[in-house]
């Protein structure tokens, strides 16, 4: 066991259902923002949303297309690897069940791209049966641009900076390619149960 | 992405407190003996964590205070009132304490003299402590790059390195500008206002000399100054934020 700090007994906060709580993580009420760089800001209008690469037909979605497309509401916990946690967050998106059945996949492996330049890598296999998305409605409400509106992926059963905020297409490559976090320290896959949070974790 | 790929795991050590410093009312730098740390760069960060007597245990993530050249690893913590594990490294760590931490982590917010500039600081409240690293780092190498921060505080009493950004501004190629946003003490000469488009053009460089620009303090002081600095015309992949604390949304 580690050494005891001296004279810590801890915060503990009882609210939050500990076996929803990954390790070294703890619950917050807030949603902090964490990115690199300003905050993009586009107009819906010159917003599109793309897959490419290694795919079967690539397809641009234009703002409106997008929105025409099925949406689920769903309610997901998220896991920041700054160490907070946010349970029962509530959401409005497209499946990429749906995105990818639309384009169909050749490659394994995606690489998320985003406005401002940002990129994240995941394996295909983590964005499809039900279990990501590209989101643009939070809590009821249109996602505000801090929080990566008008689109984000969302991927929540990762880390959360593998959710690009402010995402324009995904492109689908044979081998994984380390994307902007993934480069600069952080875990290829970033498994918040295995706590995978640096390169080598 | 120039930066410092972490390789290799990053294993936790046991670090000594040797010092203590009270910085502000409600900020304290830990001056650390930490006999395995491999070095860091400019702006990163480390994990802290704390364990109880029963196992329970606690970690957050620390800007590091210190420059590579210097003797002891620091981290400079300001105490926030909800928070876990920040008042005990405010109010109850003391010298001789041992102190868990592995790192450093992060290779985007940093800067290394190589990166040249001119490097334009902005920092907010705590936002100062990575900025205040690389102001050290270009101090220890004697750069020739110019730097100039601006730093916004509530008041003079929460000025956090105050005395040594005083001597760094009169020192060459770097400059320092204080603001403050509620307090003004009698005779104060500095600027006396939130950041805005007015101040930044007054104390940045101008867009065509393409300042490297590094961003550092709450969410919204991080969000006003970049949608500022982009709006007079800065190229945003020149801006590096990082951002603190909770935001309440």
């Amino acid at each position: 066991m580690p050494p005891v700090s001296r004279g810590f007994g801890g915060r503990r906060r009882p609210a939050a259902d500990p076996s929803r709580i990954p390790p070294g993580q703890y619950a917050t009420s807030d949603f902090p923002v964490l990115s690199a760089g300003p905050t993009p800001r586009i107009p819906l209008e010159q917003w599109s949303f793309a897959i490419r690469g290694a795919v079967k037909t690539p397809i641009s979605w234009t703002w409106r297309e997008f929105l025409s497309l099925p949406s689920d509401t769903f309610t997901v916990d998220i896991h920041c690897v700054t160490k907070w946690s946010k349970l029962d967050t509530v959401w409005m998106g497209v499946s990429l069940d749906v995105l990818l059945e639309a384009t169909g996949a050749t490659g394994k492996y995606v690489t998320a791209w985003s406005d401002g330049g940002y990129t994240t890598n995941i394996p295909l296999g983590d964005l499809t049966s039900g279990k990501a998305w590209i989101a643009h409605g939070y809590d009821g409400k249109p996602l505000e641009a801090e929080h990566g509106g008008p689109a984000r992926l969302l991927v929540p059963h990762l880390y959360f900076w593998k959710s690009a905020k402010w995402v324009r297409g995904l492109e689908l490559t044979q081998e994984e390619e380390p994307g902007f976090w993934e480069q600069n320290g952080y875990h290829i896959y970033g498994d918040p149960w295995r706590e995978q949070r640096y390169s080598g974790d | 992405m120039a930066g410092a790929a972490v390789l290799g795991r990053l294993n936790w050590q046991l670090a000594e407190v040797v010092e203590v410093l009270d910085e502000t009312p409600r900020v304290r730098s830990l001056v650390l003996r930490c006999p395995g740390w491999p070095g860091h760069l400019a702006g990163q960060h480390v994990d802290v964590r704390l364990t109880a007597e029963d196992g329970y245990q606690a970690g957050r993530s620390y800007s590091i205070a210190s420059a590579p050249e210097d003797e002891h690893l620091v981290l400079t913590v300001e105490r926030l009132q909800e928070g876990e594990v920040s008042p005990y490294l405010v109010d109850v760590l003391r010298p001789g304490d041992k102190l868990e931490l592995r790192g450093p982590i992060g290779g985007y917010f940093v800067w290394k003299e190589s990166f040249g500039g001119p490097l334009l600081l902005l920092a907010g409240g705590s936002g100062i402590v990575p900025l205040r690293s690389i102001l050290r780092h270009h101090a220890a190498t004697q750069s020739s790059t110019a730097a100039r921060l601006l730093y916004s505080s509530r008041s003079r009493e929460e000025i956090i390195y105050r005395n040594e950004l005083e001597r760094l501004n009169a020192s060459k190629n770097v400059d320092v500008f204080f603001t403050l946003t509620r307090e003004w003490p009698e005779g104060w000469n500095g600027h006396r206002r939130r950041i805005d488009e007015e101040l930044l053009r007054e104390i940045s460089w101008p867009p065509t000399e393409r300042p490297l620009v590094y961003v550092c303090g709450p969410t919204a002081f991080v969000e006003r100054a970049a949608d500022l600095l982009v709006a007079i015309g800065h190229d945003p992949s020149r801006i590096k934020t990082e951002r603190f604390g909770p935001t309440g949304t």
